[in-house]
């Protein structure tokens, strides 16, 4: 093997490393005729959610004074988790929708 | 013949629990669509009414709420029923509706501040919960098209995230 092709194997043996620990998931919650689809989802810390709004209408993803996504319609919001435990989350529009995430360390 | 089910409707809109069901007389698709959106019309209205009126954020976000909501349900029902070729049809229902709704109107015209957003908000708790209670055991069970039956079974939905959302507003103003 030449020299060359090693420092490029190398280089993309570094490339590998670093992306390693960023591997975090990006977890994808539809909203679907006002259901929140999976309803329950396990995560960790540094994971991001995303929310795929197929409804007309405007949705949020809402953790009374922690967080709040607003997912217009036909569109997609995401959000990157920062803290451990398990949070019920609503639709401040509509608060007969639910979801509920679990965030391991 | 469709007397029978407006009777029963306006005795909802009195009393708030009639036994929509037991009606006998079904009303048709373009009956149904004329009285889905009659009702979503009529919310508007009292929505703006609220947002020129209200000095309350909490109200006026509730309001504005309704207004972007019924009018993206009201959209996709007017789509739905030029691709059906359903032409709504007015009937004795959306009228009661809208003669019910012009008398809450010109009673709310008379109310500033605090009283009218209490009174605003206690109609949207009521108006809401008669509309679903139509939906539920009048207007989905009638409905004969599937996609029409399927628009009114997510507008419950949404209607029911509604009332709920106008009692935690009206829960707040206490």
């Amino acid at each position: 093997m030449k020299a060359g092709a090693l420092i490029r194997l190398s280089w993309l043996a570094a490339l590998a490393l670093t992306a390693a620990p960023a591997a975090a998931a990006t977890i994808e919650i539809t909203i679907d005729k006002l259901v929140f689809s999976p309803a329950t989802v396990e995560a960790k810390v540094g994971d991001t959610i995303e929310w795929v709004n197929k409804d007309v209408v405007a949705h949020t993803a809402t953790v009374k004074g922690v967080w709040e996504v607003l997912i217009p319609p036909k569109k997609a919001a995401s959000l990157t988790l920062k803290a451990a435990g398990a949070v019920d989350y609503f639709c401040r529009f509509h608060p007969n929708m639910k979801g509920h995430v679990n965030v391991a360390p | 013949m469709f007397t029978r089910y407006t009777a029963a409707l306006a005795a909802l809109l009195l009393v708030g629990a009639a036994p929509f069901a037991r009606a006998a007389d079904k009303p048709t698709d373009p009956q149904i669509a004329h009285i889905a959106y009659t009702a979503g019309v009529l919310d508007i209205e009292a929505a703006k009414q609220a947002i020129k009126t209200s000095k309350n954020k909490e109200v006026v976000a509730f309001a504005k709420d309704m207004e972007r909501d019924h009018e993206a349900v009201n959209k996709q029902a007017l789509d739905l029923v030029k691709k059906l070729k359903v032409k709504p049809e007015d009937n004795a229902t959306s009228q009661a509706l809208t003669k019910a709704a012009e008398e809450e109107r010109a009673k709310l015209a008379k109310l500033k501040g605090a009283a009218f957003d209490k009174a605003y908000i206690e109609n949207e708790v009521a108006y809401h919960k008669q509309v679903n209670g139509a939906l539920e055991t009048l207007l989905i069970p009638s409905a004969s098209n599937a996609e029409l039956k399927s628009l009114l079974e997510t507008g419950l939905k949404i209607f029911q995230g509604h009332e709920q959302h106008a009692e935690h507003v009206a829960g707040m103003l206490k």
